[in-house]
């Protein structure tokens, strides 16, 4: 698609606000529609339009197959860490109440950030890997 | 009142796609039709209220889940054959669905009417839910708190189950044994 | 009870009914592996859908807090659905994945043809 210049403007300018979009329905998702689901969806369909205009190998060049799936891993990790972390800190699996000794209504909210952000992470990853390496095929032919 | 009759409209809307989606032969054309009803049934969800799905089957069925069908489409083939078996085989898959559909019909007549806040569903859990969450978690919207901090392990059970899944579809697609991507 | 009010609080779980009974039959008759699956996919909708309008409030809003809100909807079949429907796309996914291999060694999508190939 990349010989429509039209499209590859339009696509140039629009990723880097689909990907700050992204961040904000994470970070905005305590307060309004959204979350960790949500934005990983988001920030893959950020890239998937990236490689769909300019094509594989540039995609690849921006966001290399090894930083997705390191992405894929690192949030699970984050997410089972935390369980792991406020065991760690005297409390049971997941229960972030720990993670602030003064509030644990403070600590509540800092763990569910955290959480959110590991579930983006996963969700991203695993999204836009399965776009890279179905396009990647698709190339191969 | 107003709501319930569009919310009606748009899934006797929704019925009208799926039918047209069993006579198509055009595997293009299900799955842009496929998004199209993924669209509509998030409007039936934002009317439903529940914002946070809408939202999550707006960018998922009508983005991605369309993107990865056409990815794979382009990897097949556009076409489906043309029906070779017997026409039996399709009076007997009628019969089931129907029969199965006849059992899910009695089944409703037992359900709460759409919207009554006095329902099973509406009155356990879900009260404690909502008046307690926002006060002890410090989160206003009920669904992020309810995911990420009651039911925490239910959310970390999903993750595993997408993890394991992306890493299989990378497992299987990849080509490892030329080296670099 | 009023006949108007009884259709009127059922409509919406039969059309999900109708929808599932839809996807069921595509699942069943049809031997292209990727029209399976978007019959699959009529079919979760249709579960989703359900789930949905069970958690429905009549004159309930949204269920983020609010001060002019009396009413919320019932939270907890919106998270379950929110992480099926994340949950399906990622299923989805890994069955098309499946099924572009199975085009590379059949060389078809079609499940009497695939057949064909396995008697030889």
């Amino acid at each position: 698609m990349s010989e429509f210049i039209l499209v590859r403007v339009v696509v140039k300018i629009m990723v880097p606000f689909i990907l700050l979009f992204a961040l904000y329905v994470q970070m905005h998702g305590d307060y309004g529609p959204g979350g960790g689901f949500q934005a990983g969806v988001v920030f893959a369909t950020g890239i998937i339009v990236y490689t769909i205009v300019f094509g594989i190998r540039r995609a690849v060049e921006a966001v290399p197959m090894t930083a997705v799936m390191a992405m894929v891993c690192c949030g699970l990790i984050l997410y089972a860490g935390t369980g792991f972390a406020t065991m760690a800190l005297g409390g049971e699996y997941l229960n972030y109440s720990v993670l602030d000794s003064a509030d644990p209504v403070h600590g509540q909210h800092t763990g569910i950030i955290i959480i959110e952000l590991g579930v983006g992470i996963t969700v991203a990853g695993v999204l836009t890997a399965v776009f890279l390496v179905f396009a990647e095929r698709r190339a191969r032919r | 009142m107003t709501d319930e009759y569009s919310i009606f409209a748009l899934v006797v809307l929704l019925i009208v796609l799926a039918l047209v989606v069993v006579r198509l032969t055009s595997l293009l054309a299900v799955a842009i039709l496929a998004g199209a009803m993924s669209f509509i049934l998030a409007t039936v969800y934002t009317l439903l209220d529940a914002v946070d799905v809408a939202f999550t089957e707006a960018v998922v069925g009508a983005g991605i889940s369309l993107t990865l069908m056409l990815a794979a489409i382009s990897l097949t083939t556009r076409h489906e054959a043309p029906w070779r078996g017997r026409p039996a085989e399709r009076v007997v898959a009628l019969l089931v669905s129907l029969a199965s559909g006849a059992g899910l019909l009695y089944a409703t007549l037992d359900m709460p009417l759409l919207g009554d806040p006095a329902a099973p569903a509406n009155l356990h859990v879900a009260a404690r839910y909502i008046a307690e969450s926002p006060a002890s978690t410090g989160v206003p919207n009920m669904v992020t708190a309810i995911l990420a901090s009651y039911r925490g392990y239910d959310t970390l059970g999903e993750v595993a189950v997408i993890f394991t899944a992306g890493v299989c579809v990378i497992a299987l697609l990849r080509h490892w044994r030329e080296g670099k991507a | 009870m009023n006949v108007i009010d009884f259709v009127m609080g059922h409509a919406l779980q039969w059309g999900s009914v109708a929808l599932l009974m839809i996807g069921l039959y595509i699942v069943m008759t049809r031997g292209n592996l990727i029209k399976k699956v978007a019959g699959l996919n009529v079919f979760q909708g249709a579960v989703f859908l359900f789930y949905i309008s069970i958690a429905h409030v009549r004159d309930g809003t949204a269920p983020i807090v609010h001060e002019d809100a009396v009413l919320y909807a019932n939270p907890l079949p919106h998270v379950l659905i929110l992480t099926a429907i994340v949950v399906a796309v990622a299923t989805t996914s890994l069955a098309l994945a499946l099924i572009v291999r199975i085009r590379e060694s059949y060389g078809s999508i079609e499940e009497d043809e695939m057949a064909k190939v396995d008697m030889g």
